[in-house]
């Protein structure tokens, strides 16, 4: 693995590869001493060019645990509108000789530019690209779905079988697209959500099947279901009347926590709106991963640093 | 060099083979076994003579844009493509909107000499659309502009589009509409589909292009006017225009190549090169304006050749300019896409890249093409050659061409404008020897 731009290029295998190491990685955590020296002397870049306080302090716990150099560029706005272009700053990073650029960025597509474009030769990261990709969440709710499915046997598993209903704002849900494309190729039977105004044109085509009702959804029991947060901006752009009507329609409130399997997991990639898309009591009850999520979230980062710094890389291809 | 040129064993567009003779700037004799003395003459065996290409939809980008493209670069860059005239849009700045700058334009082209530039002018103040250009200025003007368009911008305002279509008649004059419905497409990067579902890019749906063509071709019906559809790359955009004809309103329809042989799966790498506007659509839409280009629903091609400095292309692509060249290319994307695959012959070549955006535009000289007393507008083209299209194929400022490194059909071996050759063996005439000229023709031709 030369890159990380998206879920879609990941076979079962690989994905359960890295599942793999992430749940080594895990292990360190538990350990009095939480740092492995693998990654020592490498350089990572954390190039935020969208604030995520989480996502970034996510990547900086598991390259400091992996005992890499870190470094975090907040490189404001886009290359039109002020500061210097994406081309520069990834000039900039390449001539301080970075190993590893973790780029979140608001326009879907920068971090395959930045890795087919030349500018730079170190191994991107895609840490969520407009409305595009968000790997690394795919993978670590793909290894928290795991781990709580089948605990410390849970090395060389892949999903098979396993239904996952993802709901909410599909259309605009980077977090969405990297989970269909990780979640099917691993093996789980992918259900999707939304309003019609919320689901992409094309939506179809995807290795999902999709609707309209949420409490039909949950009647099926899946073994997940993970909530989308909705971004204060959908509200005023008539992809639905009111906080109040989505809220209703798609929320994931008491009622349907109660509705669903006791052993059935509720997920959400944070942050959270509460009271939105879902209740204080889902997020805080004994089904919700929120928290195992964030905790996987180091351990699968680790993994993907790992996988991409530690020596087995292979130079050429992107490298034109 | 000699006033007189005499081209020999061209092949016509009707597929007759002869020769041309030119003195003082216009065709004096066609047939075979010709001879002048002192003529400059062109072997033309085994080329294809078209009548002079004429480009209903160029940005020459000056005033305000010089970066970008100059009206010299861009008339460079027509005549290296076959071109003899081209319309300069009005998206400048200062915007196209009043007489002084449409005489400018002009006045530049004129003086660069490659080609005829015919300035459009803008529709709406500013391009604003919100109140009526000085029309009637323009079409009075040195310029006689005839086509009047907010290209890159949308008459959107029903009202608005209704009193323009009617007060250009008034001066015999044509609305080209870029049709793009502005709500539906805000922040649209890309073709609406499936792709741009999986890619993350906000989707240009084709009925926000579709709905307004719609629209105008009613308004052009009840009005009783002439209007122009720019640019047109949806398969249902094709069906609207083929109803509109067979109801008799009178519209004319454009494609550009690139909408004749590229599709949205070059989306797929996020290489801004590819990021156009109206999109790159669907296969089905490729083949939809193929065969309207062939069965005459759709009248000419029209470049769209859209320069821009290679920092507006170098970057990701939501913050990419929209917009591709074309000057150059233009003829031979035209023969992969339509000629190749057999729904065009030459003579329709030359109907739909000459004689009929000439009339839209009302650019005089080109109703006959190739024939006696004409002015002597033609190129000569070699359509067996092949070439990997490159960087140094191309001849005006912008290097932003989706063709770089494709392999292209056919070659422009030589273009006469005004009875001057503009490119000899496949390469521009000097820019000074071109101005030399275009000032002695100048006078000429008053």
């Amino acid at each position: 693995m030369k890159h990380l731009l998206s879920t879609r290029d990941l076979g079962r295998d690989e994905a359960v590869g890295i599942l793999d190491v992430a749940e080594d990685m895990a292990d360190v955590a538990d350990r009095e001493v939480r740092k492995l020296p693998t990654l020592r002397g490498k350089t990572v870049v954390n190039l935020f060019f969208e604030d995520s306080t989480r996502t970034r302090i996510s990547f900086e716990a598991a390259a400091k645990r992996l005992s890499a150099d870190v470094i975090n560029f907040a490189a404001k706005g886009s290359s039109v509108s002020k500061g210097e272009s994406l081309k520069d700053t990834a000039q900039t990073l390449a001539a301080m000789g970075a190993d590893a650029v973790v780029v979140r960025h608001s326009a879907s597509g920068a971090p395959s530019l930045l890795a087919g474009s030349g500018w730079i030769d170190a191994a991107v990261v895609n840490a969520g690209d407009g409305t595009h990709e968000h790997p690394t969440q795919a993978l670590l709710d793909a290894f928290t779905i795991r781990r709580r499915l089948h605990g410390a046997a849970a090395r060389g598993r892949d999903l098979d079988g396993v239904s996952v209903t993802i709901v909410g704002d599909i259309l605009h849900s980077r977090v969405a697209r990297s989970n269909v494309w990780l979640l099917s190729a691993l093996g789980a039977r992918v259900h999707l959500v939304a309003p019609a105004t919320l689901l992409p044109i094309g939506v179809t085509e995807w290795p999902a099947t999709s609707g309209y009702d949420l409490d039909e959804a949950l009647a099926e029991g899946p073994d997940v279901v993970m909530m989308l947060r909705i971004q204060s901006e959908r509200m005023t752009a008539a992809f639905f009347p009111t906080a109040h009507e989505y809220s209703r329609q798609w929320g994931f409130g008491d009622e349907r926590l109660a509705a669903l399997r006791p052993d059935s997991m509720v997920m959400h990639p944070g942050p959270m709106n509460r009271g939105l898309e879902i209740s204080a009591g889902a997020a805080d009850s004994a089904r919700s991963t929120v928290l195992e999520q964030v905790a996987n979230g180091v351990s699968t980062r680790m993994a993907v640093l790992y996988l991409l710094l530690s020596g087995s890389r292979t130079g050429g291809e992107g490298e034109a | 060099m000699s006033s007189t040129i005499l081209v020999t064993s061209a092949t016509m567009a009707d597929g007759t083979v002869g020769d041309i003779l030119v003195r003082d700037g216009a065709i004096v004799e066609l047939g075979r076994g010709l001879s002048a003395a002192g003529a400059t003459v062109i072997d033309a065996d085994g080329l294809v003579a078209l009548p002079g290409l004429v480009d209903l939809h160029t940005h020459l980008r000056e005033p305000g844009f010089e970066q970008s493209e100059t009206v010299l670069s861009g008339s460079r860059a027509a005549a290296i493509g076959g071109f003899t005239a081209v319309h300069a849009m009005a998206n400048t700045s200062p915007v196209a909107d009043t007489a002084g700058v449409v005489e400018q334009v002009q006045s530049l082209g004129d003086a660069a000499g490659y080609v005829t530039v015919r300035p459009v002018g803008a529709v709406t103040v500013g391009l604003e659309g919100r109140s009526l250009a000085e029309i009637g200025a323009m079409a009075t003007s040195r310029a006689a502009v005839r086509v009047f368009s907010d290209d890159g911008k949308c008459v959107s305002d029903p009202l608005l589009m209704r009193r323009a279509l009617e007060y250009v008649t008034t001066f015999g004059g044509v609305v080209a509409q870029h049709a793009q419905e502005p709500r539906l497409t805000e922040g649209a990067q890309m073709n609406e589909g499936a792709l741009s579902g999986r890619l993350g890019l906000a989707g240009w749906p084709a009925v926000a292009e579709e709905a307004i063509i719609a629209r105008d071709v009613l308004l052009a019906e009840h009005v009783g006017a002439r209007l122009h559809v720019c640019h047109l790359s949806t398969a249902g955009s094709v069906d609207v225009i083929r109803w509109a004809k067979a109801r008799g309103i009178r519209v004319t329809a454009e494609v550009t190549p690139h909408h004749l042989l590229l599709t949205e799966q070059l989306a797929s790498g996020y290489d801004a090169r590819y990021k156009v506007n109206p999109p790159l659509r669907r296969d089905e839409d490729v083949q939809a304006v193929r065969q309207g280009l062939a069965d005459g629903t759709i009248d000419i091609v029209a470049t769209d050749h859209a320069p821009h400095p290679v920092e507006s292309k170098d970057c990701e692509w939501d913050a990419a300019a929209f917009g591709m060249v074309g000057l150059e290319s233009a003829l031979s994307v035209v023969q992969a896409s339509v000629v190749d695959t057999g729904l065009l012959a030459w003579r329709d070549v030359a109907r739909v890249l000459s004689a009929k955006p000439a009339e839209i535009g009302r650019v005089a000289g080109y109703a006959e093409g190739i024939a006696v007393g004409a002015p002597a507008e033609f190129t000569l083209y070699d359509a067996t050659a092949s070439r990997v299209f490159g960087l140094g194929d191309l001849r005006g400022k912008g290097r932003n061409s989706p063709y770089l490194e494709r392999t292209l059909p056919g070659r422009v071996v030589a273009t006469v404008h005004r009875g001057y050759p503009t490119v000899l063996d496949g390469e521009l005439v000097d820019t000074d020897e071109i101005a030399a000229r275009a000032a002695a023709g100048g006078a000429q031709h008053g």
